[in-house]
């Protein structure tokens, strides 16, 4: 029981640790990479979903008469892993131009809007 | 005189027009300037119409199904899928319609504006590309009916509006408030993945409405219910999650700004279809619609009370713009608590829904005209500083009759668009509960008194002698002002004739699940 | 006709041709009251200027009241008000980001509890 949820347990341990690092660290790198993570789990969660034991890749074409691992999740979590790449560049690019102006990139130093 | 074509495929041009467009833009400007500007202009007007050519289809005839890949654009149920709609699809209901046409009028507005008033900065090739996505964002999310199509959508919106949000980098403090808009949504879109994830394990389905006619209301379906409420919530900007509107909406260009209240609109539909169309009676509607009320009565409250002291003219209005999505949750949200209540719905229920929803629509426009006249100041003083400014109504005249139809529709003065849908909230939800409509009046009271004194303070007063040069904005941006101050006068002055052909339906069609699952599935639930 | 323009409101109605008339009326007779007035105003003479206990006029920039020094009054007897309310808008990431996770906590509290 335990080790078939163990995909399960490591989506909320990855959660926890990503939730843990975007609140807890200072530094945007380090808050980015918490992102990361947090993306990782529910990439993680969606392929879990799908997975079946002992099954195999959904190709119909000569296929042998098994049980089959489904190709939606697989599907979803392909299009969630380009847009967490678009995400994370995205993000990176914000910080290269914040440690240029403001010179750190400390979150404590991004409150110059506030109130 | 149209081509049966583009009828029968407007969902998918749509999208495709801005989303290549989107692509060319950037190519186009490196030959010339004014080629841009054409495919720009040229691709939103197309869009637009095109829009409001389904969004009347829709009224007319009834919901439309546009379904992806499949032999023919309304079969949404494969013979040999055994009754399960498989493909991605888009379902085009009256509520989805409503939000089509505030966009595809906001939309056209604030381009025409900004072909004028970005014209002198630099990087517009990607301007326009992200602006341009951003628009393919909201109307995807707007007509999808599926759920991860959905998340798709809500995605290209955040990723977009991000890099406009940053788009002036204004010596890092843009890019600051793009980072606090962007770690926020990309955390609830995730969250929103999540739920995702826990339909599909449950009822092996993204189609929303197969995920609607199989609901159980489990302990995971609370689990993504909440999460999906919480993660729109915040991206429509409902205190005490709104910190992020404030920082995003002052720092984006204003063309941008107005696009975004439209965009943080698209997020509420989201919510609403939600909370509507996927649970529907299977949730406790009673506490459900109390939250959703309570976070309306804060975003009310607290919005405006912040607004009062800003001494930025858009900072003050991000925080008008938390206010007013206030009154739009607590009318829906009035609506959602007495659901499972036929008499009560019928009483004052669907009122409720209704003013809501104008109130989306109206918002939408004032909303939006009052954050373009605030960028054609900036246009021509370049600042946002109420403390510098004063005595532009002598210079300013169109600008300033402008922000005056904002600022009386926004404060609920008759017989502007704001006072129909304002009424309508107060008149059902006093019925509800009367302590409810009386806070929404306050609220209105000070929201006018706010415009007053953002009025006095900008226009009102003698010549100042640094402004003493500034001209009138050019004739391009106040077009794209005077749409939406058009389309605000035209509300105002026939709401009946608005919220019987626009609004009620999509009420009645967000309020009514079994219809749109039958759209889809047919036979109803 | 009378479908078109008024806005049946459930206990009330909503008319703004009719408004819009009433103003109109209203005006008329605004004007009328104006055509009565004085009509020994001259312009450009010294008849058209401020007059301050006799001292001269001081610059017109100086005269405008700017927008900070209103609505004074309504803040300072709001002060326990806002002085709690606006430190809440720190503008530290990390704060929106456990105000957006304790609500989805709180909401998840609710709807569990009384579902």
């Amino acid at each position: 029981m335990v080790l078939y949820n163990l995909p399960y347990v490591a989506v909320v341990v990855l959660t926890i640790i990503g939730l843990g690092t975007i609140v807890l660290k200072q530094n945007l790198i380090k808050i980015f990479l918490g992102i990361m993570i947090l993306e990782s789990a529910v990439n993680l969660f969606l392929v879990s979903l799908g997975y079946r034991e002992g099954g195999i890749a959904p190709i119909y074409t000569n296929a042998p008469d098994r049980v089959m691992v489904l190709p939606t999740p697989q599907a979803l979590t392909l299009t969630s892993i380009v847009i967490g790449v678009a995400t994370t560049a995205l993000l990176l690019s914000f910080a290269i131009i914040i440690w240029k102006k403001y010179g750190s990139i400390e979150i404590g130093f991004l409150r110059r809007l506030k109130e | 005189m149209i081509p049966a074509f583009v009828v029968e495929n407007s969902p998918a041009l749509m999208i495709i027009v801005p989303f290549v467009a989107a692509f060319i833009a950037p190519f186009a400007g490196r030959a010339k300037p004014a080629v841009r500007a054409l495919v720009v202009g040229g691709a939103m007007a197309i869009t637009s119409a095109i829009t409001l050519l389904l969004a009347s289809d829709v009224y007319a005839h009834g919901t439309r199904l546009y379904v992806f890949g499949a032999q023919a654009a309304t079969l949404a149920v494969p013979q040999d899928s055994g009754g399960i709609p498989v493909r991605i699809m888009f379902t085009v209901d009256p509520m989805s319609a409503l939000m089509l046409v505030i966009t595809a009028i906001a939309a056209f507005a604030v381009v025409i504006y900004s072909l004028t008033s970005e014209r002198h900065h630099s990087g517009l090739g990607s301007y326009y590309t992200l602006f341009l996505l951003m628009v393919t964002g909201i109307l995807g999310m707007v007509a999808t009916g599926d759920i991860f199509n959905f998340f798709v959508f809500l995605e290209i919106l955040s990723i977009a509006s991000a890099g406009l949000i940053a788009f002036r980098i204004d010596g890092g403090v843009a890019v600051e408030a793009a980072i606090k808009y962007f770690v926020l949504s990309t955390i609830g879109a995730l969250a929103i993945l999540v739920a995702i994830g826990i339909y599909y394990g449950e009822y092996n389905a993204l189609n929303m409405a197969l995920i609607a006619q199989r609901m159980q209301f489990t302990l995971l379906d609370q689990l993504a219910l909440v999460l999906i409420i919480a993660a729109l919530a915040m991206k429509c900007g409902a205190v005490p999650m709104h910190f992020w509107t404030p920082d995003a909406y002052s720092m984006a260009p204003s063309s941008i700004t107005a696009l975004l209240v439209v965009a943080s609109q698209a997020s509420l539909y989201g919510l609403f279809r939600t909370v509507f169309s996927l649970y529907n009676i299977t949730l406790n509607a009673a506490c459900v619609g109390w939250l959703i009320i309570i976070l309306g009565v804060l975003s009310m409250v607290v919005g405006v009370t912040m607004a009062i002291p800003q001494k930025n003219v858009k900072r003050l209005m991000a925080y008008h713009a938390v206010s007013q999505t206030g009154y739009m949750l607590l009318g829906v949200g009035v609506g959602l608590a007495v659901l499972d209540n036929q008499p009560l719905l019928e009483a004052f229920g669907y009122m409720a829904m209704e003013g809501g929803i104008f109130h989306i629509i109206n918002h939408a426009m004032y909303k939006g005209l009052l954050f373009l006249t605030a960028g054609a100041i900036f246009f021509r003083i370049g600042t946002y500083d109420l403390n510098k400014m004063g005595g532009l109504g002598h210079s300013m005249k169109w600008t300033m009759v402008f922000f005056i139809i904002g600022a009386l529709a926004i404060a609920g003065i008759p017989p502007f668009n704001g006072f129909a849908s304002k009424l309508m909230i107060y008149e059902s939800v006093f019925v509800f509960n009367p302590v409810l409509s009386v806070i929404a009046m306050v609220v209105s009271i000070l929201t006018l008194a706010s415009f007053v004194k953002v009025f006095h303070s900008i226009f009102m007063g003698p010549v100042l002698p640094e402004y003493k040069d500034v001209r009138e904005v050019p004739g391009p941006m106040l077009a794209g002002m005077g749409i939406l101050a058009l389309v605000v006068i035209v509300f105002g002055l026939f709401p009946s004739l608005v919220v019987e052909t626009l609004v009620a339906p999509a009420a009645h069609a967000l309020a009514d699940q079994g219809m749109y699952i039958a759209a889809v599935i047919g036979g109803g639930a | 006709m009378d479908m078109l323009f008024t806005l049946d409101t459930g206990t009330g109605f909503w008319n703004p041709l009719l408004w819009v008339l009433g103003t109109a009326v209203a005006g008329v007779i605004a004007v009328f009251l104006y055509s009565l007035g004085e009509r020994g105003y001259k312009k450009g003479t010294a008849q058209t200027e401020p007059f301050i206990s006799g001292n001269p006029e001081p610059e017109k920039g100086l005269v405008h009241v700017r927008s900070g020094n209103l609505y004074w009054g309504f803040l300072d007897a709001m002060d326990g008000y806002y002085r709690r309310l606006v430190p809440l808008h720190t503008g530290d990431l990390d704060d929106y980001v456990l105000w957006y996770m304790g609500i989805t906590a709180l909401f998840f509290i609710v709807v569990v509890v009384f579902r």
